[in-house]
């Protein structure tokens, strides 16, 4: 239970996740496909910051421990761990995932946005944007051209 | 460039550039016609050239190319394809100057890429007569089975189009699927596909092994079709007649043998032949094929059926000799020989037949040869020789390759030999004779080509026939030319 | 690789930088298309662009040839923190080709666009086009696992937007489903990427390899392994997750089938060859389970599947895009016998698919102007009114089925090679028995072409002249390359021994 707890944060990850497939597969809806999508990489970039994130610490910017700041921050910490985990007495997040998972979210953005104008397109193409009713227009109208 | 490399290049490029020349010509019938004999003559001479040079031990060679290590396309000639290139090179000029009388009688379209097809064709047959390994053979073979599709497929019907399916289906399939793998395999093992004297893979593979890769290699090489790959030659039949008789009883399914008897010379050799166990049993598979060939053959009325299952039986002896290797090998190059030249007779005879008056069925011939004299005296010389009676060429090779089988021990083979050679009898001389005899109640079939049989398809006739004869005298220099390929093996 | 060894042609300087010049030649060149005044001035930008390219692609080859490893550090900083440029033989290898592909597609759009594109689009197209290419090359190119992530999505996200700009509607569900698929493939293996990082705490694909070699295994990297080889699956359409691939190469605009089936599931492919080998290696148990008893019967399943479905496709571009994926299945076979045999025969097979399919759908797309449809029905005759741009499509069909003197020949022998020398002998029948299926459809097409009586006399004609040049250029390697093969032998022998796979014999 105790793992569960200390974890929750990934079985969110893990939820979102499995609620983005499903809605991008159960769907024939393809605006609601592109949601499903979203979410989908969005709980990748959970998954990141959770994996970069050090119990305590604080963003990767130079912080001198004798600063208010930084007083604070370990007011919090045990000497111990500070010494175990820290850079020059201060605790920092690793900034690395959180870096990478910009770049992440840039992409996924720009998915997002070239998937709802092929969306734009296919609605004016068929005139509709269920793959249900596209794949039947396929099969019976004969001109293939747009 | 050496002497030898520039006749194996011409005899090379030579059908390959005729081919170009046609395509180029088109139209200009008669242009067209003269270069296709042309090059047919002149390739005979080069093919000459080269079995005298092969004679005197001067064998030429050349490697055109380096694909991949120990993979060479290679060319070493070597007493048999002297043999297969002199043969099919004569045949080829022969085969041209029938086709002009031919298709112009029958008014066939797409003449020229009929003798494009042709030109190609033979391109195929010289690099299978000169390869210098298992894989510049493969290649060619292919080149070979690719260039007849066409003319399979000539008359570009429904039935046509069926037949050249399976006749692409079989032999290409067939190469694919076993051919391939086992010369691949052959590589894998020996480091190289060379054939050499006595056996490539003498001390590289053990007996189980050469015999998988024999039965691969066996029915690989569908072309020699044995049962139950040879279900293509009477399917290939739909063809116009220049293309059975050329094709169909020399160039095709002779490289077929050939491949068969160059492996067993060169790759097997004669105790990997002898000490594997898959041998028998392919023998007494060809044994069966001899004797059930000839039976289906009686049972044809339609002419080139019964001509095809003919020579389907025929092959089976010449793959009976390359299963036993050895000393057989060079009964069955003379086989090789023999028969086509009989049974390019048959076919130019039943062409002929055929474009003269319509007839296709051997019952309705009787009396038709009392108006074709000639023809129908070339088709008896030709059954003769393919029944394997004095004084034909035929005989020396039946006898050889009967002795043969004795000697090795295999009389079932012998036997099965002897029983199809008696059974030819009753299925090819009927022909012939009854032809020969006074018609019966009704008038045999008028001619439905004006004048008769067309003038320039008789010459052919005249000449193979000849050469039946010829052959009755040279087979002891064949046999002697041919010494080496069995010396080498024991 | 010895081939390149002498190639001193560009100024010290530029060879220096020829590393990060090789992505950012095509980028500036992809902005440059954007912004030219003209179509035609965005075409020769597109040529220029990636012949830079291809000169880079041959300078790194030669220090490749030379050096063994081209290592570039990103502004100076050395790997743990900067990201770095890590080129062997194997990148170089699709740098080649990724770049050479890339020349002739660019010369072949020229006149395709004009029937294609509609007015107005076409010098984004170009400009898409590109960018495309700068992402493939960056793929090659990269030594930093997320990295290769951003580039594969570069690359990917012009690919969708591209295929679906075609006048084909059916090409727009066509891309949206590439899309998504390809989508959820690149999240996989970001997902794996950050398993791996958190084992590992670093990015680099060279200090993760070594990292895992003392780790072991843990569940940690075992899931890392399976998002990142789903991932990769989805993107390299291994069967059986290659539902997206026929749609999308069948009814995109030409260019685009012409340098996707040549190149995108390409790259893919030597993404995974890169984790499987060098980032894992299949020493490690989970790894050479995987190879044996999952990788190596799906390829077998694809080869002899899709094969069979080809022959059953009456549309031409959806024959050739389920041959595609049994190729893959073929290469897929190669790679998973994890010997140096057999990783070089299917990295040279790779080599001659994208010649092949490049020139392939080059032929067809040359007949646009002239064919609007797209059904192999359509084709009937063609070969007599087009009979140079249909020659060129029948070498490319004979080496697609594996007919001797090709190249696609010369790679099936060393994969057979390969199989019996692994003691795979079902893999050698599953080669023979689809290369059987390959000749099959290859003959259909070619009978249809050549044999049946044209539909109608009046769409005569042959591909521009524009067209031809390049068509020729790849049939005519596929036909040099059968001849002689030391070339991409060589390459894919010192790929895969860049792989860490020694030849038998060698040294270990």
């Amino acid at each position: 239970m105790s793992f569960l707890l200390g974890h929750f944060n990934y079985l969110i990850v893990v939820f979102l996740m499995m609620g983005g497939l499903w809605i991008t597969f159960s769907s024939r809806n393809y605006i609601k496909r592109m949601i499903g999508l979203a979410l989908f990489q969005t709980s990748v970039g959970l998954f990141y910051i959770s994996l970069g994130k050090v119990a305590g610490g604080t963003a990767a910017i130079v912080l001198d421990k004798t600063s208010k700041a930084g007083e604070a921050l370990n007011a919090h910490l045990s000497p111990d761990y500070v010494a175990r985990a820290g850079v020059d007495g201060v605790v920092y997040s690793n900034p690395l995932p959180h870096v990478l998972i910009l770049t992440a979210i840039v992409v996924g953005v720009a998915t997002l946005a070239v998937g709802l104008a092929i969306a734009v397109r296919v609605r004016e193409a068929y005139g509709t944007v269920e793959a249900g009713e596209i794949a039947e227009l396929d099969r019976t109208e004969a001109g293939p051209r747009a | 460039m050496s002497t030898g490399e520039t006749l194996i290049l011409a005899t090379l490029l030579l059908p390959l550039f005729t081919a170009g020349v046609i395509r180029a010509i088109g139209r200009a019938e008669d242009v067209r016609d003269t270069i296709t004999l042309l090059a047919g003559i002149a390739l005979a001479i080069l093919c000459a050239a080269m079995l005298v040079r092969t004679g005197e031990g001067d064998a030429p060679s050349l490697v055109l190319a380096h694909p991949l290590p120990g993979l060479d396309i290679a060319f070493k000639l070597e007493p048999l394809g002297a043999l297969f290139a002199l043969m099919s090179s004569t045949l080829w000029a022969v085969n041209s100057l029938y086709s002009f009388g031919y298709m112009r009688a029958k008014r066939e379209t797409n003449q020229t890429r009929f003798y494009m097809c042709f030109a190609l064709a033979m391109a195929g047959v010289m690099g299978v007569a000169m390869a210098g390994n298992l894989f510049t053979m493969f290649i060619f073979y292919e080149v070979l089975t690719f260039a007849t599709y066409p003319l399979v497929a000539h008359k570009g019907d429904a039935a046509a189009r069926r037949a050249g399916r399976i006749y692409l289906g079989i032999l290409a399939g067939a190469s694919v699927l076993l051919l391939l793998p086992a010369i691949i395999i052959i590589y894998v093992l020996a480091g190289s596909t060379d054939f050499v004297a006595g056996g490539l893979l003498v001390d590289k593979a053990g007996p189980a092994t050469a015999g998988l890769l024999l039965a691969l290699i066996v029915f690989g090489a569908a072309k020699a079709a044995l049962f139950p790959v040879h279900a293509w030659l009477p399917n290939a039949m739909v063809a116009p007649a220049p293309v059975s008789a050329m094709l169909h009883a020399v160039a095709v399914v002779k490289a077929g043998v050939f491949v068969l008897l160059k492996v067993s010379g060169y790759i097997f050799g004669a105790d990997l032949m002898h000490a594997n166990p898959v041998t028998q049993w392919l023998l007494w598979l060809a044994a069966a094929t001899i004797v059930i060939a000839s039976l289906v053959a009686m049972t044809k009325d339609e002419i080139k059926a019964r001509l095809a299952w003919s020579t389907i039986g025929q092959l089976a002896y010449i793959t009976s000799a390359a299963l036993i290797g050895g000393a057989a090998l060079t009964a069955g190059g003379l086989g090789m020989v023999t028969h086509a030249v009989g049974k390019i007779t048959l076919f130019f005879g039943a062409g002929v037949i055929f474009a003269a008056t319509g007839v296709s069925r051997v019952s309705e011939m009787r009396g038709l040869g009392r108006r074709m004299p000639l023809t129908f005296g070339a088709f008896l010389v030709g059954s003769l020789s393919v029944i394997g009676l004095p004084p034909f060429g035929g005989m020396w090779s039946k006898f050889l390759l009967i002795t043969n089988a004795f000697d090795a021990g295999q009389p079932w083979t012998a036997w099965a030999m002897i029983a199809s050679s008696i059974l030819s009898t009753m299925y090819l001389m009927p022909i012939a004779v009854y032809g020969l005899l006074p018609p019966t109640g009704t008038q045999p079939a008028a001619f439905t080509l004006p004048g008769g049989a067309p003038r320039l398809s008789l010459t052919p006739i005249a000449i193979t026939a000849t050469l039946c004869l010829v052959l009755f005298f040279l087979a002891g220099p064949i046999v002697a030319f041919l010494g080496p390929l069995a010396g080498g093996a024991r | 690789m010895n081939a390149f060894i002498d190639f001193y042609a560009a100024p010290p300087g530029l060879t220096a930088h020829a590393a990060p010049l090789l992505v950012i030649g095509p980028l500036i060149a992809a902005c440059a298309a954007a912004l030219s005044p003209s179509t035609r001035s965005a075409w020769m930008i597109s040529v220029g662009g990636t012949i830079f390219a291809f000169w880079m692609a041959l300078c790194l080859a030669g220090e490749v040839a030379r050096n063994g490893v081209v290592n570039y550090y990103m502004g100076g900083f050395a790997p743990p923190l900067g990201i770095a440029f890590r080129i062997d033989a194997l990148g170089v290898m699709f740098a080649l080709l990724i770049s050479g592909i890339g020349v002739m597609a660019a010369l072949f759009s020229g006149h395709t666009l004009e029937a294609e594109i509609m007015k107005g689009k076409r010098r984004l197209y170009q400009s898409g086009f590109l960018l495309c290419v700068a992402g493939l090359l960056g793929l090659s190119a990269t030594g930093d696992a997320f990295n290769a992530f951003v580039f594969l999505e570069v690359s990917s996200i012009g690919t969708y937007a591209l295929i679906g700009v075609g006048v084909d509607r059916r090409a727009l569900p066509a891309a949206f489903n590439y899309l998504v698929m390809g989508t959820i493939g690149a999240t996989f293996f970001v997902i794996g990427v950050g398993f791996l990082y958190a084992a590992t705490g670093t990015l680099n694909m060279a200090d993760m390899s070594g990292r895992l070699a003392t780790l072991g295994d843990s569940r940690v990297v075992e899931a890392g392994f399976a998002f990142i080889v789903i991932g990769l699956g989805l993107k390299a359409a291994m069967f059986p997750l290659h539902g997206w691939l026929p749609a999308a190469y069948a009814y995109a605009p030409s260019l685009m089938g012409v340098f996707l089936s040549a190149t995108a599931t390409k790259a893919a492919l030597y993404l995974m060859a890169r984790f499987l080998f060098t980032v894992f290696g299949p020493h490690l148990d989970f790894v050479g389970l995987f190879l044996t008893w999952v990788m190596a019967p799906v390829a077998g399943a694809a080869a002899i599947i899709c094969s069979a479905q080809a022959i059953f496709q009456t549309d031409i571009r959806r024959i050739l895009a389920f041959s595609s994926v049994a190729q893959v299945g073929y290469i897929m076979l190669g790679v998973s016998m994890a010997s140096a045999e057999g990783v070089s025969a299917g990295l040279f097979h790779l080599f001659n698919q994208a010649l092949i399919k490049s020139a392939l759908f080059m032929a067809l797309g040359g007949l646009a102007f002239n064919i609007k449809a797209t059904k192999l029905s359509d084709f009937s005759g063609v070969g007599r009114t087009a009979p140079w741009t249909m020659t060129a499509f029948a070498i490319g069909t004979f080496s697609l089925a594996g007919v001797p003197l090709t190249a696609g020949f010369l790679s099936k022998w060393r994969l057979i090679e390969a199989a019996f020398a692994a003691h795979w002998l079902w893999a050698v029948g599953v080669i023979a028995v689809s290369s059987l299926l390959g000749l099959i459809y290859a003959g259909r097409m070619l009978e249809t072409i050549f044999f049946r009586a044209p539909v109608s006399e009046e769409r005569a004609g042959e591909a521009r002249f524009g067209v031809l040049v390049p068509l020729w250029i790849l049939a005519a390697a596929s036909v040099w390359y059968g001849l002689d093969a030391s070339l991409p032998v060589d390459l894919s022998t010192a790929a895969a021994q860049a792989l860490g796979l020694a030849p038998a014999g060698a040294a270990p």
